[in-house]
């Protein structure tokens, strides 16, 4: 039957930050149909010129609450790459091994309380506490752990203070990380039930596919989050992270305050999907089973199952942690104060995959260390033309449907995302 | 006891405060027993037209958010400004320059002068409207949030600390960041965070704003002892704290 409907969603709830879903049709045509993001932007790249090296993390660290370790790791990258300065082996692994900590606090914050909501027809996740008590009591431990592994190595589990350029300036000893693998390990029980859990719901995800542009850091034989180049699958070739604004080409549209992203298409998708996509043969065991139960394959271009392939990396993370603090713990963690650092003039870029894509910082400094220009490029931004151009393709495809179901599609498409939006309005 | 209805709401920020709140894990779900949310919408799918308690996080930076901001003061018994953004502005602060049309070319180049990206200089809740108590801190205190929400809940003030930041790590046996050769805020840092940055390898940057009563010739001397100057304690008070910044130049 012919649809006429008005659809404006103000302020999707549950998602970080302000976005608007705007759809209208009449008599089965589609008339308007937008992702709008009115999100207050804030400057950070004017915040920082004129700001000290040693103050530029502490400050980009703000641009986002949930993404706080990427950021200040990616800032530390971009700031040692300008000043000359180089790491020791242990530092690398150390940062490697907080960042994990990021990415499952924030998969399962995402999936346990922002998506799962809508899989089991609720609001929010207060009525799950009692109807799911077994696997909301495994999210929360999941996330706590999260949180304190986080803070272990970051000083802090929102705004770390530990890292340094050059190093750390506080150490973890060899018997905390020693509690933090026995931690770990028991995590894993949770993180099966959790799997198990998301696996009989994953029916209520909408079978939407729109083949898109998948991007993410790729480095051969590691399910990468800190190193590599730029990957696609529209190529075979992989770029440097040097060269991010070739490829990310923000520019600025009017229905938004965040910039957007274009590199061969017309969009392009960041996040874990992306990184499932390029990366998944070096999955560790337990995260490739997991994918396979949960039925996330390589060929999947359905933007809902970002949320599956955030499952799949919380597993991939812990895996990956067992292993660093093996090799950690068996090498001793060493002292290593911080060295006195002499600045120079000079740019760098640092680049990571935040929980929800890739993200790059690039900063020009003059010869005392004083920031002169900045240029941060945030996955939301990547991701903001993709969710319409998803929009777009979804909505001639569900226009029969009752208009509380197209409203919740929508708002669930997006949450899928795990959009950052304040921090795309940097 | 009957259950006071609780909203927050957000404007420019990372959300990081908030994200304090889910971070109480299981002493969210104890502070449901005197809370009721009833407007959030980072986490839920609620709204509601009147509150007991309304926490604001962020800072004020654009018309249609004084008035939005304004609106919620209206319908809010109790006010309260959650952590540095909406306390003083917070790092957002440091975008206030005389030319906001140059700031607004750094970011969105040629783009500048199209009408949605307009800003202003930022300001703190509390310059647009009444403020009854603050959360202070980037990202504010967990446990500082819970006593503040315990004291309302039970009509009772809260009373935060007037002592400096340097008091808590001698507490904690943490050694001082100036024998690091760095420049730490904590003698002039109002406490209450439990010093967590001195103690995790860095300074303190002063998020959660000056004691009442700095002891200014103190701060000297310590500058002096360690060969620093009030200019290097300038420059990173202007992180958190530009206003005050600008006011000491010159001490």
């Amino acid at each position: 039957m012919p649809r006429t409907m008005t659809i404006n969603v103000h302020h999707v709830t549950r998602i970080e930050g302000h976005g608007n879903i705007r759809l209208q049709a009449t008599d089965g045509r589609v008339e308007k149909v937008l992702w709008q993001v009115p999100e207050a932007p804030r400057f950070f790249e004017a915040m920082l010129r004129g700001r000290s090296w040693q103050d530029v993390q502490t400050v980009v660290s703000r641009i986002c609450g949930i993404c706080s370790f990427a950021h200040s790791l990616a800032s530390i990258k971009a700031t040692e790459a300008a000043l000359g300065l180089t790491v020791s082996q242990q530092t690398d692994q150390l940062r490697q091994l907080a960042f994990g900590g990021e990415q499952l606090e924030s998969h399962v914050l995402h999936v346990g309380y922002l998506v799962a909501p809508d899989l089991a027809g609720v609001k929010s996740v207060v009525p799950l506490v009692s109807s799911h008590p077994e696997v909301v009591k495994a999210v929360i431990r999941a996330h706590r752990l999260g949180n304190e592994w986080m803070e272990l190595l970051g000083g802090r589990r929102t705004h770390p203070v530990s890292f340094r350029p050059g190093g750390f300036g506080k150490l973890p000893t060899e018997k905390e990380l020693g509690d933090l693998k026995g931690r770990l390990m028991n995590v894993v029980q949770d993180l099966k039930l959790i799997a198990a859990t998301v696996t009989s719901l994953a029916g209520k995800l909408p079978a939407f596919e729109r083949p898109t542009e998948y991007v993410a850091l790729t480095s051969p034989g590691c399910y990468t989050f800190y190193h590599g180049q730029i990957g696609s699958t529209d190529t075979p070739d992989t770029v440097a992270v040097e060269r991010f604004e070739e490829i990310a080409n923000e520019h600025v549209v009017a229905q938004s305050t965040a910039k957007w992203a274009r590199w061969h298409r017309e969009s392009y998708a960041v996040g874990a999907l992306s990184r499932f996509k390029l990366n998944h043969a070096w999955l560790h065991p337990l995260a490739t089973t997991t994918a396979r139960d949960l039925g996330l394959t390589p060929a999947c271009c359905n933007p809902y199952m970002n949320s599956v392939a955030q499952v799949v990396e919380s597993v991939e993370v812990v895996e990956a942690a067992l292993e660093l603090i093996d090799q950690l713990l068996t090498r001793g963690i060493k002292a290593e104060p911080l060295r006195p650092v002499r600045p120079k003039a000079g740019t760098g870029v640092g680049a990571v995959e935040a929980p929800r894509g890739t993200l790059f910082h690039r900063y020009t400094y003059d010869d005392h260390g004083v920031c002169t220009a900045a240029n941060v490029c945030i996955p939301t931004n990547q991701n903001h033309a993709n969710i319409q151009k998803d929009f777009e393709a979804l909505l001639p495809e569900v226009i029969d449907e009752e208009e509380p179901r197209v409203r919740l599609l929508f708002e669930m498409l997006v949450r899928a995302y795990d959009p950052c939006v304040s921090c795309s309005s940097h | 006891m009957k259950k006071l209805r609780m909203a927050i709401f957000d404007f420019a920020c990372c959300e990081g405060c908030q994200l304090q709140i889910v971070n109480m894990e299981e002493g969210l779900l104890d502070l449901l027993d005197i809370v009721e949310p009833v407007e959030w919408r980072e986490a839920i799918s609620d709204q509601s037209e009147e509150y007991d308690l309304a926490f604001v996080e962020g800072s004020i930076t654009r018309e249609e958010d004084e008035q939005r901001l304004k609106d919620i003061r209206q319908r809010a018994r109790i006010l309260v400004a959650l952590g540095a953004c909406a306390v003083n502005g917070g790092v957002n602060r440091l975008k206030n320059a005389p030319d906001m049309d140059e700031v607004r070319r750094c970011v969105y180049g040629n783009s500048a002068t199209m009408p949605h990206l307009a800003t202003a200089p930022t300001k703190a809740v509390g310059e647009v409207v009444k403020v009854d108590f603050e959360v202070r801190g980037c990202p504010m205190s967990r446990r500082e949030f819970t006593y503040i929400v315990r004291c309302l809940a039970a009509a009772t003030t809260p009373v935060v600390p007037t002592y400096p930041v340097c008091v808590e790590c001698k507490l904690r046996e943490t050694v001082c960041r100036y024998e690091f050769n760095e420049v730490c805020l904590g003698v002039v840092t109002r406490a209450g965070c439990n010093a967590p940055c001195p103690a995790g390898g860095q300074w303190c940057y002063g998020c959660r704003g000056l004691v009442d009563d700095p002891n200014v010739n103190g701060a000297k001397d310590i500058m002096d002892k360690y060969g620093k100057t009030v200019a290097d304690l300038r420059s990173r008070m202007e992180l958190f704290n530009s206003v005050e910044a600008r006011q000491c130049q010159g001490q």
